[in-house]
């Protein structure tokens, strides 16, 4: 009898990029629910848009790079993209803010690099970064968290759509009745008006760590973190790394003079640290590959993201640290490679 | 003599698979009758090859030496069974490279009359380490479990430096595998007496049997057959049951915590590896003086109607054995020789079973896994790799066929065990790229050394030429002032020949 020639191993592989993309997408989903519930229906809005538009670049590059789209369109990573840039964005942002934000990621960041496995920086941060050099304003506009206590004028549902659409409110709501600062742009704004961090966190939007609302998003995203590394989607060392990197600079200043550094609970919860730590910086194309290369990675994320949050002019830095540590990943990586079994070691050779 | 001390090491990555193992191991070992015709290829080991001392037409004997080698660097084949070479001819195998190979082909008479070995007179524990190897090297005797390195040049190479640890390899840590299995829970002692023999011929008196946790009735039996023979120079170990724990360098790290040296051998680390197969075989011939004449096999997969363990004769074609054990089922559609992470595919079933071949499974082909994505780099391949590479890198390397940062990102240390392929999310074929990488830079150095044995022609022969013309210039020189001693005259004369030459043109 003849049989067919076939390689070794004959087993078939455990896992696909696509089942690696949904289960991150499905542990954004608590979080996705808790950032409509404090922050309005906005979110879904901009998860649309930019989903549309990552999708429809995704497409249209691979056609003119002349492979099959669908390839590309059924492993979801261009999903996860616009994923990020939604959580990225304020719940109030003009369609054409987003897209421009998705397709720069997907077409220039990913596409222009050799698409998905090639891309040097990020691509849901190097779209963050063009809609922050494009568009600063519309970064701005934050809604308060729906707590009860908070004075805010709330949008319906459709208010917010015909935002999204057209970048305008309704007549009787002016910017300043709607949009309130993020806790990090209190803090920062807080601080250059010399005040000291007791008094800024006075302010309502303050929660026990971080903003109120922010928080319950936060614990979310790490349940969702967590759920990856226990199924080995992500690994330790990135999230641990971006941890350590934050709050060792944000503990120790804390400590030295806490009257103008807010605690290392408050850089946590604040802004995009927890994000950041699970699902941007372990993007695994940009980051850096070896065991101790990617806590290196992390760290550096952590480090230059309290370097920003307190040295900088932005009120977080959570994209621009990852996009200048996907530029040492090369290095990175060449300069931590593991020991190979059976090579010279000092434990071998004495 | 007290038992011999060890760390237990830990084995980096790996895989947890699943066994398929329970199919086989539900019967004992089946004796398969013998076959019509026997196909034994003159080389099934690693080293020179046999050349055959018999012709076609010759009568044999079970047992009959018919294929002979030189000096120890390779392993005699004997008739497995009587009867009449029929022709020694190119025969389908199942060899790692080459597809083909020389074979001795046997007609079976069907009376399996032995070629009769004297017993020597005395145990093997008179015999000197070396008049032991010598008979070891004669009784085919070679690595079982699936290496086949001639066992007595192993021994004979390890005796050069400092061994302490004889390591019987029980761990059969590929899935559907499960000859050793059956045969540590069916012939114990026999293991146990070869693993003596081997102590002898090596001189040491420390012997580590390594089992998998996952088989607790082979343990249980080494256990008792231990307890009866007594001897402390023998110890039991239990290894994690984790994929490719029974790799011999693996197995060395598991139970010493040494690591095996980049292009070394166990013995650099004092420690020789035996499969627990090649100790009962060992026995068999110096007890009961029956060369490597048959082994064990397990042939499974959903392909085969009643997978079992069977003990055939070296030689036996995969067809018969298949047939023996129920035929083919439907799904049967790629034939491995060997596990389903490192075995060997082949197109026909007429190639013989070895010494080298633990396992025939047979199975549908496997899933269609969808097209081969880029790498995400997400690393899980260096996770589990057990010798600490990193694929992701290496990969990348071996597609640019860059052959420096091949050798820094250690190609040649990858084992091939297949761990990586089956974690990349991305469905890259790593192993078969490194497989080929490999050959390649096998190939590289080839034509490096041709070119440069080349470039060594041409320089002596530039050399050469260099001389005869040095030479040829210093004899010219030599008749000028010679002309010139011999004064105007001379010239004059030699001036009026020359233009009687030109005259003459």
């Amino acid at each position: 009898m003849d049989f067919q020639r076939q390689e070794a191993p004959y087993l078939a592989p455990q896992t696909s990029v696509a089942s690696m993309m949904l289960q991150v997408l499905a542990a954004l989903v608590p979080a996705a629910i808790a950032h409509v519930w404090f922050f309005g229906p906005g979110f879904i809005f901009n998860l649309i848009v930019a989903a549309i538009f990552a999708t429809a670049g995704e497409a249209l590059m691979m056609h003119l790079r002349g492979r099959p789209p669908e390839t590309a369109l059924a492993d979801y990573s261009a999903l996860v993209t616009a994923a990020l840039l939604a959580f990225a964005l304020p719940s109030l942002t003009p369609w054409w803010v987003t897209g421009t934000g998705a397709l720069f990621g997907i077409v220039v960041a990913k596409h222009l690099y050799g698409g998905l496995g090639f891309n040097i920086f990020n691509p849901a941060m190097a779209g963050y970064v063009v809609i922050l050099v494009a568009f600063p304003m519309h970064l701005n506009l934050w809604t308060a968290p729906r707590m009860g206590d908070i004075d805010y004028e709330y949008l319906t549902i459709v208010q917010s759509l015909v935002y999204t659409l057209t970048g305008s409110l309704p007549d009787a709501m002016p910017f300043d009745a709607v949009s309130r600062a993020t806790p990090l742009d209190a803090m920062k704004s807080g601080l250059a008006n010399l005040s000291t961090v007791s008094e800024i966190r006075v302010n309502p939007i303050m929660g026990d760590f971080g903003g109120r609302g922010w928080e319950w998003i936060g614990n979310f995203l790490a349940i969702g973190g967590f759920w990856l590394l226990i199924k080995k989607i992500i690994r330790w060392q990135i999230p641990v790394g971006v941890g350590v990197g934050l709050l060792l600079p944000a503990g120790i200043m804390y400590l030295v003079e806490p009257s103008t550094h807010p605690s290392p609970g408050f850089h946590l919860f604040a802004g995009a640290s927890i994000l950041c730590a699970f699902f941007i910086a372990t993007d695994p194309v940009s980051a850096a590959t070896s065991p101790k290369g990617r806590f290196i990675y992390g760290f550096g994320i952590g480090a230059l993201i309290y370097c920003i949050r307190t040295f900088g002019s932005y009120a977080d830095g959570v994209a621009f640290a990852v996009l200048i540590m996907n530029m040492a990943v090369p290095a990175i990586d060449y300069l931590t490679r593991p020991h190979i079994i059976g090579h010279a070691t000092e434990k071998n050779t004495s | 003599m007290s038992a011999p001390t060890y760390d237990l090491g830990k084995l980096h990555g790996g895989l947890r698979l699943p066994a398929h193992k329970s199919a086989s191991t539900s019967l004992p070992i089946r004796t398969m009758p013998l076959p019509a015709q026997l196909v034994l290829p003159i080389t099934q080991h690693v080293g020179d090859a046999a050349q055959p001392v018999v012709g076609a037409g010759d009568k044999v004997l079970k047992g009959q030496l018919i294929a002979n080698v030189e000096g120890a660097l390779g392993a005699p084949v004997h008739a497995s069974s009587s009867g009449t070479v029929v022709a020694i001819e190119s025969w389908p195998v199942s060899r790692r490279y080459g597809d083909k190979a020389p074979c001795i082909v046997i007609e079976c008479d069907g009376d399996d009359r032995a070629f009769d070995y004297p017993r020597p007179a005395g145990s093997y524990a008179e015999l000197a380490p070396e008049a032991l190897l010598e008979q070891l090297v004669r009784g085919g005797i070679v690595g079982l479990g699936g290496a086949v390195f001639p066992t007595a040049q192993k021994i004979m190479q390890a005796r050069s430096g400092d061994i302490e640890y004889l390591i019987l390899n029980g761990v059969e840590c590929e899935p559907y595998i499960s000859c050793d299995d059956v045969l540590m829970r069916e012939h114990a002692a026999e293991i146990l007496s070869g693993a003596g023999i081997l102590m002898h011929a090596l001189q040491i008196d420390a012997c580590i049997i390594a089992v998998e946790s996952d088989k607790p009735e082979a343990l249980r039996s080494l256990g008792d057959a231990m307890g009866e023979l007594n001897d402390p120079r023998i110890s039991l170990k239990q290894v994690p049951t984790i994929y490719p724990s029974g790799g011999e360098d693996q197995l060395v790290q598991l139970v010493t915590n040494l690591e095996v040296p980049s292009g070394g051998l166990p013995t650099d680390v004092g420690c020789l590896v035996q499969n627990v197969g090649t100790a009962a075989a060992v026995h068999d011939w110096i007890v009961n003086r029956e060369p490597l004449l048959s082994r064990i096999t397990t042939v499974t997969g959903d392909g085969v109607v009643e997978p079992m363990n069977v003990r055939a004769r070296i030689g036996t074609p995969i067809a018969d054995i298949v047939a023996f054990a129920g035929g083919y089922t439907d799904a049967a559609e790629v034939l491995i020789v060997g596990g389903p992470m490192t075995g060997k595919s082949i197109t026909t079933d007429r190639v013989p079973m070895v010494k080298a071949t633990n396992c025939i499974l047979v199975t549908s082909r496997a899933p269609a896994i969808g097209e081969e994505l880029a790498c995400i780099r997400c690393g899980d391949c260096a996770v589990v790799c057990p010798v600490q590479l990193q694929p992701q890198q290496l990969f990348w390397h071996a597609r640019a066929d860059n052959e420096k940062k091949l050798r820094e990102f250690g190609l040649i240390d990858c084992i091939e065990c297949g761990c990586c392929d089956l974690v990349c999310p991305s469905h890259i074929p790593l192993t078969a790229d490194f497989r080929t990488a490999k050959a390649r830079m096998q190939e590289l150095a080839d034509e490096k050394a041709r070119a440069e044995r080349a470039r060594h022609r041409f320089e002596a022969r530039n050399d050469r030429l260099q001389r005869d013309e040095e030479q040829r210039a210093a004899e010219l020189l030599q008749q000028k002032d010679q002309a010139k001693q011999a004064g105007p005259a001379a010239i004059a004369e030699i001036l009026k020949r020359k233009r009687q030459q030109s005259d003459e043109d």
